[in-house]
């Protein structure tokens, strides 16, 4: 077997992820989370809840993320949703997760299909009406939803109102960066 | 001269000086000013000059209404022509230059044109420059847009940044006058969430330009004191210095927020303007009323303006227009204007009222019935000429005259989805039509209702029914007692006799120009728009229209509904493209999508393209090399020769996953992938159900219900939308999930005779052609590393292509190129690439044009007719399965040293060049380093039976006739020894 | 334009792929139909003015094709069905 490890960089291109402070605005890019999607096979509803019950992983309504123990998950589409899950402990998220739902699932790694921003303060929707039609605002803590921002499709996710947290394209991480700074300045 | 015509009173801040300069020439203002407003008190009332004729002008508004008082603000890149003087708000330092003029504004050599008006009337134009034609674009237009005009472009970049964005309400109030601040009031106080938008720097409207009380305040102070509580409520947005531009549908307003133009710059970071989407549950438009004029003979000369604003000069700004005013109107309102400037101490020389009868002012030369029929004085009002009710005419020394014709509620947004508004006869105005805007109300002045009382009563009633109607509770307001006159007024729209009277002076429309449309037969609204442009341009029509309306109701001898009215369109004023571009500009007019070997290329000093978003590596320069194609013809070689090495991660991946996954494909590919072995992968044809080829690429089966398929770059989106409809729409029970991994991986090809060498030295698993033949895949791992491994290839040589988690993709191009160092591997980019796939005689996106068949390509075998698929059927038509039609060839010229020309067609040898004879074209076209020669790939009739025929390539544009011998496409490893090597 | 997603709520239009007429839910079988059948279904399309159905995708939301009805003089939406449950009432199945 080749004698070698291969260096894992950011989706911002750095070894260690980024923490930019703007106001009262910190925007921080999450390499620590493993992602897989999770959709129902055809009428095994019964088999994903009983399977997703016992391994903790929770399945939210549509519009909506939970926190479990260990896994967490937000709500992507009819019948599908998004696993998250700490990468340190689940960095092969998938091979986690396929014993615990058998052939009841179709279970995908997406873990780099992502980038993700944490933007945390006070007044977040503020700096959001200047990047996104989700009324931030109004959402209930939890509340989860695909939304265009700056052209790039993203999941933004209102973990409270002084968190909220943003899973864009993985390649376009530094258009996305770039856009969030740029608004929340503009705010300011 | 130091504020000449500055008088006591006013909302503007006398303890600060604001200095500005006016066609090069000092002056000075106060906060609170607009430049109009600055100018005036410094006794400026020459502001531009006209649009045709070049006549003086100065502001006949204190709005947003304004036609005439159009200046350049600013200069440097930040200059911005076509500025209304009258709500350019002053700041320190503030520059601005009068417009349309050379080679002063006091004198305009092109003044000229005044006097040679008789030519310059309504449909000039298109009468005087017919002929000849081609003087039209190099002669006449450059002359025109010299002469007519307004102000000047720098051409310079605009240094400033916009920004976009958007917000929600519960209600959202247009207009914070009375009536908006009324509902504002009701709404905010109700808990609903508010947005109370106003393009005025001081909220409050009309209540800031008038001396009457609400309750035991100003109408100012009050103003002030509900602004205060709005503000302190956390459920209401105030947004001052924003114009709402636009309903549009089901709730939706567009808004320009002006965040920066009162400053001499933006502060950094910020933009000069936000272009706000709002979105909605209820609106309420409280925008007003606009007056309009009465036309009479040279009533365009600065001076005179309408009755309002000069009186708004005086109560809000502490201006007088001039030191002898006089007032000319046909209704009450204008009487109001007379009787404030005097209690400032304004000398009213007279009131020509055109209503007989009635009670006389006190204390004021009050002339009933009569009329101003005529002005004098050269840059500005020095008399007017007045005919008195018993005939008898007299000059009148002034220098200010204040015309009143009655007021037009502002109507515009209400139109905007093809609503027309309605003639009201006891306000002599338009009121906006029933409500074809749903969930918009109208209130105030703007539905009519034109007293301070009335504006207060219908705002807030407005308000509750919004409340209601969304479930709110509403918690009661009390009103102040305000000024509830009624209107009075005589409808009167122009001097009869009059000419040369202007009705629209920002066009130079005159009473002639309409006369004269009449007379053409130009009597619909629509026509008489277009041929006069009567309502065009920066204010469209926001003074002139109605005047313009009545002028040709009174010769067509129909009534003003009956004439029409033409239709209002968003914007309501003039929008700066660059607020619409927000920060779309540049380098960030679209986002990017980097590879994951971006920043090594980027290293390597790698040339990229754009493809979509994506940016690509193009062709990566080696020292020495000045030339693309020493580098391009590098790439190739070496790849053949030994390795190369390219970045396809941009390719698009979707996961097809469920027990019904081998049957969907077989639904979307021509081609069947039900058959198609575990761990092996298959060229798959994705057709349009027209039968055309729609996309192509690799699909492999990772496990019993599980594939991974492959797209072009270009159609990644558009094949996943595809597969979505299929999944959901036309086989809604299948068992099928999808999900893009387009970016989860970073796929590198290594193709080359050494590819499986290379690739051996750092994958963990034994990849010999016995333990992972061609066309194999399957999971690997690379360092420990899981990794996919897929035997495929694109050029035609020994290549797989092999893919890690995307975070490791920057170390994965680092370790290839470390272990292929011993084999010279190559990076190539996507121009060698496309060499490659010419040579190997592969489609790609020039073929897949969208308007080429399977059987085009060479690949009509591909579609299976044992099983029902997209597009299978119709690409079965007579006319895309005829034996002669096009098919994809080879071609190379005949004499190895002659260029081809991309984009020739195929001729046969003594054929004259002309569509008839045109037997195919070439698609694609490359200098093959391998060949040593061009080579090309093309379509041709009857292709597959004209293989060695020589033949010419013509490019007519390019002036190239070149010999060529139809060859197969593939033009090199055409048995496939390489890829199963 | 707003359109009211029947499991996401008021959304907006420029969250959408627009394709056409609804009809293209009715797809004839390739082997059992006639090349006449499958072109009028490719081709043919009524144009109202007026109620029409007709399919959205959510490409920027939850990638749902749905079925919106709509006024095509007005732009009212009348009514908004997920494309896979009209499928289903119209016969479809895999």
């Amino acid at each position: 077997m080749p004698d070698f490890i291969l260096k894992p960089i950011t989706a911002l291109g750095h070894d260690a992820p980024e923490v930019d402070t703007v106001g009262p605005w910190t925007i921080t890019e999450r390499a620590d989370i493993a992602l897989a999607s999770l959709a129902l096979r055809r009428g095994r509803l019964g088999d994903v809840q009983t399977s997703a019950a016992a391994a903790g992983v929770p399945l939210p309504p549509a519009g909506a993320s939970a926190s479990g123990a260990i896994y967490s998950a937000f709500w992507m589409t009819p019948e599908m949703w998004m696993v998250e899950a700490p990468y340190a402990s689940h960095e092969d998220i998938r091979a986690h997760l396929l014993p615990a739902f058998g052939d009841a699932a179709s279970i995908t790694e997406q873990t780099d299909a992502w980038v993700r921003f944490d933007l945390a303060g006070t007044g977040l929707e503020r700096l959001f009406e200047r990047l996104s039609n989700f009324d931030l605002a109004k959402a209930p803590a939890g509340a989860a939803t695909r939304t265009v921002m700056e052209h790039l499709g993203c999941y933004l996710i209102k973990r409270s109102d002084t968190l909220v947290t943003i899973y864009g394209p993985r390649s376009s991480a530094q258009s996305l960066h770039h856009a969030l700074i740029v608004a929340a300045q503009s705010v300011l | 001269m130091s504020q000449s015509n500055r008088i006591a009173g006013g909302l503007i801040d006398r303890s600060q000086t604001l200095r500005f300069h006016f066609d090069g020439l000092p002056y000075t203002g106060h906060p609170g000013d607009t430049l109009a407003s600055a100018l005036l008190a410094n006794g400026v009332r020459l502001m531009g000059r006209s649009f045709k004729y070049h006549r003086p002008r100065g502001p006949i508004s204190a709005g947003s209404e304004e036609p005439n008082a159009l200046v350049e603000l600013r200069s440097g890149a930040r200059q911005e022509p076509n500025t209304r003087a009258t709500v350019a708000e002053l700041f320190d330092g503030l520059t601005a230059q009068s417009q349309n003029r050379w080679p002063s504004l006091k004198f305009d050599a092109l003044a000229i044109n005044d006097r040679f008006n008789s030519f310059l009337t309504a449909g000039f134009y298109y009468k005087t420059f017919m002929w000849p034609a081609a003087f039209w674009e190099k002669v006449y237009e450059p002359i025109i847009r010299r002469a007519a005009g307004l102000g000047s472009l720098t051409r310079l970049e605009d240094p400033d940044t916009y920004d976009k964005g958007f917000l929600h309400c519960d209600i959202l109030i247009i207009g914070a006058g009375p009536a908006g601040l009324s509902a504002a009031l009701t709404a905010g106080r109700s808990g609903a969430r508010v947005i109370l938008a106003d393009e005025d720097f001081r909220m409050g409207g009309r209540l800031n330009a008038e001396t009457f009380a609400l309750g035991d305040q100003s109408g100012a102070a009050w103003a002030d004191a509900a602004v205060a509580e709005l503000a302190s409520l956390p459920n209401v947005r105030l947004m001052a210095r924003t114009t709402v531009v636009g309903a549009f549908d089901h709730g939706i307003y567009g808004a320009v927020e002006r965040v920066s133009d009162h400053l001499i710059e933006p502060a950094v970071g910020k933009p000069r303007q936000t272009f706000w989407r709002i979105y909605t549950q209820r609106a309420i438009l409280t925008g007003g009323a606009t007056e309009r004029p009465i036309a009479f003979e040279n009533n365009d000369r600065p001076g005179i303006m309408l009755a309002g604003s000069l009186r708004a000069y005086a109560n809000r700004w502490g201006v007088a227009v001039g030191d002898r005013t006089a007032i000319f109107t046909n209704n009450d309102d204008g009487l109001r204007t007379a009787l404030d400037l005097q209690a400032k101490g304004v000398d009213v020389v007279a009131v020509i009222d055109s209503r007989e009868g009635g009670d006389l002012l006190p204390g004021i030369r009050h002339l009933r019935g009569a009329e101003v029929i005529d002005s004098a004085g050269r840059l500005g009002l020095s008399s007017i000429t007045v005919r008195q009710a018993n005939g008898a005419t007299e000059v009148i020394k002034a220098n200010a005259l204040g015309v009143s014709g009655g007021w037009n509620p502002n109507v515009n947004i209400t139109s905007h989805h093809r609503s027309r508004p309605v003639w009201r006869d006891d306000i002599a105005a338009f009121v906006p039509g029933s409500g074809e805007i749903a969930n918009l109300s109208v209130a105030g002045a703007a539905a009519g209702t034109l007293s301070t009382h009335g504006a207060l009563v219908t705002g807030d009633a407005s308000a509750r029914a919004a409340l209601q109607s969304l479930g709110l509770t509403v918690k009661a307001v009390n009103l102040p007692k305000a000024e509830d006159a009624p209107v009075r007024i005589t409808p009167m729209w122009y001097v009869k006799g009059a000419n040369r009277a202007w009705i629209d002076p920002q066009n130079d429309v005159t009473v002639k120009d309409i006369k004269l449309a009449h007379q053409e037969n130009f009597t619909s609204v629509e026509h008489l728009k277009r041929y006069t442009t009567l309502g065009m341009a920066t204010d469209q029509g926001k003074t002139g229209n109605v005047l313009g309306l009545a002028v040709m109701a009174g010769l067509t001898g129909k009534t003003i509904p009956d004439t029409g009215t033409t239709i209002y369109r968003p914007p309501y004023t003039p929008v700066a493209l660059g607020t619409l571009g927000g920060r779309g500009r540049g380098q960030e007019f679209k986002p990017f999508r980097l590879t994951p070997s971006h920043k090594w290329a980027q290293e390597q000093g790698a040339v990229f393209v754009e493809v979509g978003y994506w940016l690509r590596t193009q062709w990566v320069p080696k020292s020495g090399e000045t030339e693309w194609r020493q580098s391009v013809d590098r790439e190739v070689l070496a790849t053949r020769k030994s390795v190369g090495i390219c970045d396809v991660t941009t390719l698009g991946k979707i996961d097809i996953q469920g027990t019904d996954a081998g049957a969907f494909l077989d639904k979307v590919y021509a081609n069947t992938f039900s058959s198609l072995g575990v761990g092996k992968c298959r060229y798959g044809l994705m057709l349009r159900e027209d039968g055309m080829v729609f996309d192509d690429g690799t699909t492999a089966r990772m496990g019993q219900n599980e594939y991974v398929m492959t797209t072009t770059t270009a159609n990644a989106v558009t094949v996943f939308r595809h597969l979505e409809f299929c999944r959901q729409v036309l086989w809604p029970d299948m068992d099928v999930q999808l999900i893009s991994t387009t970016e989860a991986w970073a796929q590198f090809s290594v193709a080359g005779p050494n590819a499986r060498q290379l690739l051996q030295k750092v994958v963990d698993q034994d990849i010999s052609d016995a333990a992972f033949p061609y066309m194999g895949a399957g999971n690997i791992t690379v360092g420990g590393l899981r990794a996919r491994l897929f035997r495929i290839s694109f050029s035609g040589e020994l290549a797989y292509e092999i893919a890690v988690p995307t975070r490791y993709g920057d170390a994965m191009i680092r370790k290839l190129m470390e272990a292929g160092a011993e084999y010279d591997a190559v990076v190539y980019g996507t121009e060698a690439l496309g060499v490659m796939r010419i040579e190997k005689g592969h489609v790609a996106g020039n073929e897949l044009n969208g308007t080429s068949t399977a059987l085009n390509m060479g690949l009509g075998k591909m579609v299976s007719r044992k099983k029902d698929s997209i597009g299978m059927l119709l690409s079965q038509r007579e006319g895309m399965t005829r034996d002669d039609g096009l098919r994809l060839v080879g071609v190379k010229p005949v004499n190895p040293a002659s260029e081809l020309k991309a984009g020739s067609h195929f001729l046969k040898t003594g054929a004259v060049a002309k569509a008839e004879n045109d037997d195919g074209w070439i698609t694609s076209l490359v200098y093959s380093p391998h060949m040593g020669h061009y080579i090309a790939l093309g379509y041709l009739k009857d292709g597959a039976n004209r293989i060695g025929e020589k033949m010419r390539a013509v490019n007519l544009l390019a002036g190239t006739d070149t010999e060529i011998e139809i060859v197969s496409p593939h033009f090199i490893d055409p048995e496939g020894e390489r890829l199963r090597a | 334009m707003i359109i009211h997603h029947p499991i996401l709520g008021p959304r907006d239009a420029q969250e959408f792929v627009y394709l056409g007429d609804a009809s293209l839910i009715g797809r004839p079988d390739g082997m059992t139909a006639s090349i006449e059948e499958f072109h009028n279904y490719t081709y043919l399309r009524d144009n109202p003015a007026g109620a029409h159905r007709e399919l959205w995708y959510h490409e920027q939301g939850d990638r749902s094709w749905l079925v919106v009805t709509r006024n095509t003089v007005t732009h009212e939406i009348l009514q908004v069905e997920l494309a896979r449950d009209v499928a289903r009432a119209e016969g479809r199945s895999k």
